[in-house]
């Protein structure tokens, strides 16, 4: 699992069945100090947020396990939202909600 | 998942017996400003992409979860058609602008 | 399964129900003599680590499912020792018991804020 900002939205009407209603959004992994890490990845959402919010993700087949219906072709997904995050006690990362 | 343009297919004769049937199409991996990467992938469709269209893919194990590449020798599949997608509100992409 | 040094912990009140009531600590990856290695991470607690730890994270899904003992969770990362010592070539590189000092807080925190 990792941490990541939420960049912005991708709408797509022909998706994979199973995966109506399942939101994607652009997100940029981030690295323990708040900077972007790699490239930005597009992952489905198991929470509401949009852009600009810090949350943790999962890539993999595992991704797949937080959609509505298992079976899907899905490499990343959100899986909450990041209120805050302390570094050596040092808080990097703190989201009113 | 990442973002990319279908800009061809693959025509191959002689393959494994497993990839018989598959649709095989060139995507060009594009950023999340609509910018294309020097980047190139060979994805198999499971939702009716065409020539053109932006196409969303998944990879890894994660490619095998639909009906059309279960038990296939397959990395990377194509699970959404793309039709716009914003960045912090901003709109990047517009399939039908 | 790698060493890791966890650096701190997250946490997230809006989450898939799995997570909830879960302790969430992020892990930077090191390789065997206690060299960074990679991106840092989230992993789920089993083990009641802590921040200067050094701890063994098992980073696959089948593994973590059954350590969880839970079904079809979307887990993938978890904390499953914590070392008390480590030796390499036969030379003592890690001991919890005269551990370093936790590393100086960097001055630019706050940037994900």
């Amino acid at each position: 699992m990792h941490l990541a900002r939420v960049l912005g939205r991708v709408v797509a009407t022909a998706k994979y069945p199973g995966l109506e209603g399942v939101p994607l959004l652009w997100i940029q992994p981030l690295d323990e100090n708040g900077a972007a890490a790699g490239d930005a990845l597009v992952a489905t959402s198991a929470i509401s947020s949009g852009p600009g919010d810090v949350v943790s993700w999962i890539d993999g087949r595992e991704a797949a396990l937080t959609c509505p219906v298992h079976f899907v072709p899905v490499d990343a997904a959100i899986l909450g939202f990041v209120e805050q995050a302390a570094r050596l006690g040092e808080v990097v990362a703190r989201q009113e909600s | 998942m990442l973002i990319g343009k279908v800009v061809g297919s693959v025509v191959a004769t002689r393959k494994d017996a497993k990839l018989g049937g598959a649709k095989l199409l060139v995507v060009q991996v594009f950023d999340q400003q609509n910018k294309p990467k020097d980047q190139y992938v060979v994805a198999i469709d499971a939702v009716e992409a065409g020539v053109g269209d932006m196409v969303l893919y998944a990879t890894g194990s994660s490619a095998r979860q639909t009906d059309r590449t279960e038990g296939k020798p397959c990395d990377a599949v194509i699970m959404a058609v793309v039709d716009s997608w914003d960045l912090g509100g901003k709109n990047v992409y517009e399939k039908w602008a | 399964m790698f060493l890791a040094d966890v650096i701190g912990s997250v946490v997230t009140p809006v989450a898939v129900p799995f997570l909830a009531g879960r302790v969430q600590l992020l892990v930077r990856p090191l390789t065997g003599p206690g060299k960074p290695q990679g991106r840092v991470r989230i992993a789920l607690d089993l083990v009641g680590a802590g921040p200067g730890d050094r701890v063994l994270v098992m980073d696959e899904g089948n593994s973590g499912r059954q350590l969880c003992e839970v079904a079809d969770a979307p887990v993938k990362t978890v904390v499953v020792a914590v070392v008390d010592s480590l030796d390499i070539d036969g030379a003592t590189v890690y001991s919890h018991t005269d551990r370093p000092e936790l590393e100086t807080l960097p001055a630019k925190g706050g940037a994900l804020r």
